[in-house]
């Protein structure tokens, strides 16, 4: 009960908090309840592919929050944010290979199918423990974590900001795609890790498995959406807000600016790892190309599309960008580039701050 | 060559040295003395250009004091050695008995309780007028503490009534970057005295106010003397005259003349400087 008074009023006077939670709400269980309960010749049931593909979007949404969160509300342009979604996808892809067991190709108890063709006879020791659920959850959250907290420490305590800081992140995720793509890294190189069988003891491929990672996904978007409102509407929020309109200022008022930054960049490094971990299950498969600097220039993208600094806005554009992503790569595949460029132009010189910009400025001359 | 020069100095027992003297850590603001600011012979070049030559100011605690000077007197520059801005070559400055401010870095000078209001106003735009004050407000700013700290109703009233002195209850969540120009000064002074200054140094606080602001930063920094002491840079000798009791007159990097706004008037040499210029 007072749990529910708490989130009411942290999301008082926030309309576009409460349609997007009442959404979430919406999909998260009214979709899987329309895939099992409705006859499949209904026009409101959602096929196996739908679930997957509205899945995959809440994972892009968890990165887009996560982007949002240091950029709107602290101007830390990030350009290297998958490299963290793509290591928690990695974990999950280390689990997820250890659960294949005898299954492989090759048929060996331990080692994943790369490794026995690769004639190594032992598993290299950073796979050892993954094999547990528990374990590689932990690595989900400490890895990207780690990274963002001794990136951003070196980062941020230079005073690295604005664009060097962008270009810097960029480097990162390029250079960790690189180290991928090598086979000695022991991370399946080229065609990184795939092929996966069974989550907990389930069935990857059945109906039910995919119903259930699509209910996990729903609710860690929701409980990640409510963190990061509840970061920025505290006292900390405010401080990181005051930071990015006058970083010197909040430091002279005795502000340790870089702390604030650091522990930001952490919390959404980390944001970013979980929605990695929860793609690599429903898309089946995890390389090296999840680094790639375009796809976190497309991250940024979204977040730019659906408005910055409101953290639904983020979830907005997400789902809009992938939503055309998808029906582009099908319909039209030479033109998705081509539109993805005119996008982001038509944002930047007519939508400053987004989709959402532009609904609140037809709700005020509507008044 | 410097060694035996080095040594020299050092049996020279006339002196103190600084690394005999105990290192004082934030030691407290004491005016026992009547007086919150001793500044002594304090003289800052640039580049051969004297802009502080052997200048010699006292102020007394909640004192209202204002210093005026034409353009180049060094108001500006004696600003910034008080905060730390500017390390004189020579002289001394001391903050209370007790602090030397020649030692202190800029934000421990800021925390021994000296605030300063730059001429531009810069406040945070997007945060509202209430939000401003609660981010100058004096206390921990560790960052952990403000995830999980809440205002207790004693810091809201704090800001409430740092809200009604500075006039303005009425904009509490209004946009700061929706205010007036005159209205951002007065949430600077706001911001400042969260912090709990014991001295506010104001720089320029009516440029570019209409003459009713004008008016209202009078009475605002009348009320403030007393509780606090308020040093005030400023150009507008009809402000000046509104508010002062006690005025400066700062010629060349020193202090020309000093006294209550009628004696500084009559004096001739001010007059020929500086008030006899056609204003």
């Amino acid at each position: 009960m007072s749990d529910r008074s708490v989130l009411s009023r942290l999301m008082q006077h926030d309309l576009g908090s409460r349609i997007f939670l009442g959404l979430l709400l919406l999909v998260g269980a009214g979709m899987p309840l329309a895939h099992l309960l409705l006859p499949e010749s209904s026009f409101l049931h959602p096929s196996t592919y739908t679930l997957g593909l509205v899945g995959k979007y809440m994972t892009y949404a968890l990165l887009a929050i996560s982007i949002d969160l240091i950029w709107g509300y602290c101007g830390i342009l990030s350009l290297g944010h998958t490299a963290f979604f793509a290591l928690g996808g990695y974990a999950m892809g280390m689990y997820l290979m250890r659960q294949i067991g005898t299954r492989g190709v090759y048929g060996d108890p331990v080692l994943p199918d790369f490794m026995v063709f690769l004639s190594w006879d032992s598993l290299p020791w950073y796979w050892l423990g993954m094999d547990m659920f528990w374990f590689a959850m932990l690595m989900v959250l400490l890895i990207p974590g780690l990274l963002a907290l001794v990136f951003g420490w070196l980062a941020f305590r230079s005073r690295v900001a604005g664009v060097y800081f962008s270009i810097i992140t960029q480097a990162l995720t390029f250079a960790l795609m690189l180290a991928f793509f090598r086979n000695e890294m022991g991370f399946g190189g080229n065609n990184g890790l795939t092929d996966f069988k069974d989550i907990l003891g389930y069935d990857l491929q059945a109906t039910s498995t995919r119903i259930g990672l699509f209910v996990v996904t729903a609710v860690a978007l929701g409980l990640g959406y409510i963190a990061c409102h509840w970061i920025v509407r505290s006292r900390f929020g405010r401080v990181i807000t005051a930071i990015r309109d006058g970083e010197g200022r909040a430091r002279f008022m005795g502000y340790r600016v870089e702390h604030y930054k650091l522990w930001l960049f952490v919390f959404s490094g980390m944001l970013a790892g979980v929605a990695g971990a929860l793609y690599v299950p429903q898309v089946g498969i995890i390389n090296p190309g999840e680094f790639a600097p375009l796809n976190a220039i497309e991250a940024v993208v979204w977040v730019a599309v659906g408005g910055r600094g409101t953290l639904y806005g983020a979830v907005m554009g997400a789902v809009l960008v992938n939503y055309m992503k998808t029906y582009f790569t099908v319909a039209w595949p030479e033109a998705w580039l081509y539109a993805l460029g005119t996008l982001f132009v038509v944002v930047t010189l007519f939508l400053p701050r987004g989709v959402v910009g532009l609904l609140e400025s037809l709700r005020r001359r509507e008044r | 060559m410097k060694l035996p020069k080095f040594i020299e100095d050092f049996a020279d027992r006339s002196q103190v040295f600084d690394i005999v003297n105990p290192a004082v850590r934030s030691p407290k603001l004491d005016v026992s003395h009547g007086t919150i600011l001793y500044l002594e012979d304090i003289t800052v070049s640039f580049d051969g250009f004297r802009a502080l030559n052997e200048l010699t100011l006292y102020v007394e605690p909640g004192e209202l004091r204002c210093i005026i000077g034409a353009n180049g007197a060094g108001k500006t520059t004696m600003m910034d050695v008080i905060t730390g801005k500017t390390r004189p070559d020579s002289g001394t400055a001391f903050f209370g008995q007790s602090i030397d401010l020649l030692r202190l870095s800029e934000p421990a000078i800021a925390q021994a309780g000296i605030g300063r209001k730059f001429q531009k106003p810069t406040v945070f735009p997007e945060h509202t007028v209430f939000e401003n004050l609660e981010l100058a407000m004096a206390g921990d700013r560790r960052a952990w503490h403000m995830l999980f700290a809440r205002l207790t109703s004693e810091q809201c009233d704090r800001i409430d009534e740092t809200l009604a002195l500075i006039g303005l209850t009425a904009q509490r969540q209004a946009r700061a970057g929706s205010l007036s120009h005159g209205q951002k000064q007065w949430l600077e002074i706001g911001m400042l005295l969260m912090q709990r200054p014991a001295l506010l140094l104001v720089d320029e606080p009516v440029a570019g106010m209409t003459p009713q602001e004008t008016e209202r930063t009078a009475e605002l920094l009348v009320s403030l003397a007393g509780k606090h002491t308020v040093v005030v840079v400023e150009h507008d000798m009809d402000f000046v005259r509104s508010i002062a009791r006690t005025v400066t007159v700062l010629h060349e990097g020193s202090v020309l003349a000093e006294g209550n706004m009628a004696d500084v008037q009559a004096d001739p040499r001010v007059v020929e400087v500086y008030l006899g210029e056609p204003a």
